[in-house]
């Protein structure tokens, strides 16, 4: 079972390897974007491991509900709702328990990445944090390991992608050839899953 | 009576990723549509710390300045503006009751909103005029 415990881990894993990966992640989005995604994800999760510590709430779904809220309300960027959406629907879906089982949790993930999808309309292929996200879930099944492996071989297949949502899309066939930056820290968030998972 | 009609006026949002942007267009729009002063307009631009990008927090602030009663359309420019916006309304308490965002050209559809709102039409109508103005071809 996971407990409030474990979600919190999460995202405190979540906030420091955004933290150290800023710089790459501002860097893949200088070529196809606006240079800022870093900077940005970096600002919503430090206001994320804040929130967390001040206000304390005590379930799985209440701590991604609120962490989901602080990232919409502080990023500035696309990033801000996207993330903020998959973790609020992702916490909603899990309800008042005090801890979930990891089926669960794998439902409520998916909920979570249908409700990104359908805010932003991408799809799978399209160059985005979708092309992580459906195939970690998809893994989720066999364990963290397994999703975190799925999600950066994803952000990896995304580099001969051409772009079809977002500012990078502007750029047509001169967006392939670079890794999407979302993708990236898409990856990031579900290392994370394992990271607080210890494996 | 005519205070009474003033109260029930739909209110507009104008959402960019400058707060330049946004202020301009809320000035042009409420100079466009003959200085309608009684709408209340309000520009939601940039980031609280003054930077491009998009805010919640100055999106709801904004939201809930206009709003008379009679609905808020909300007009946005791209990407992030869009998605806060649609998150926002997802959330359900976030924005005043009868906030829609509307799907409209930010320039244009803005002008469109200002003036129409000024006859005291409802939320449906000033959705309609500014996205009509996606119809209106220069060439």
């Amino acid at each position: 079972m996971l407990d409030a415990d474990f979600f919190r881990r999460w995202m405190t894993a979540t906030a420091a390897s955004v933290d150290r990966e800023a710089e790459r992640l501002t860097a893949l989005d200088s070529p196809i974007g606006d240079a800022d995604h870093g900077s940005n994800l970096q600002r919503g999760f430090t206001a994320v491991a804040a929130a967390l510590e001040k206000e304390a709430p005590q379930t799985p779904g209440a701590i991604l509900t609120l962490a989901g809220r602080q990232l919409i309300s502080t990023v500035g960027g696309a990033s801000g709702p996207l993330y903020g959406t998959l973790l609020r629907r992702t916490g909603k879906a899990l309800g008042d328990p005090g801890e979930v089982s990891e089926d669960q949790f794998a439902q409520a993930l998916r909920a979570g990445v249908d409700a990104v999808m359908t805010l932003g309309g991408a799809a799978p292929g399209d160059k985005t944090m979708i092309d992580a996200l459906v195939p970690a879930v998809d893994a989720l099944g066999d364990g963290f390991a397994a999703a975190r492996a799925a999600a950066e071989e994803g952000a990896l297949a995304t580099t001969p992608l051409q772009a079809r949502k977002g500012r990078a899309s502007y750029l047509g066939e001169r967006s392939i050839g670079h890794q999407d930056p979302g993708a990236t820290s898409s990856a990031l968030l579900i290392a994370g899953l394992a990271e607080a998972a210890g494996e | 009576m005519s205070d009474d009609k003033e109260e029930r006026l739909v209110g507009i949002v104008l959402v960019s990723h400058s707060a330049q942007v946004a202020a301009s267009v809320a000035e042009l729009a409420r100079g466009l549509a003959g200085g309608a002063t009684a709408v209340p307009v309000a520009p939601a631009g940039g980031t609280e710390a003054g930077e491009l990008g998009t805010s919640a927090e100055l999106i709801a602030a904004a939201a809930a300045s206009v709003d008379r009663g009679a609905g808020v359309a909300v007009l946005t420019d791209l990407g992030s503006a869009v998605l806060t916006v649609k998150a926002l309304l997802a959330e359900g308490d976030e924005l005043p009751d009868n906030t829609r965002l509307v799907d409209a050209p930010f320039v244009e559809g803005a002008v469109a909103a200002v003036v129409t709102a000024a006859t005291g039409a409802d939320l449906a109508a000033v959705e309609s005029a500014a996205s009509e103005a996606y119809t209106y071809r220069k060439v």
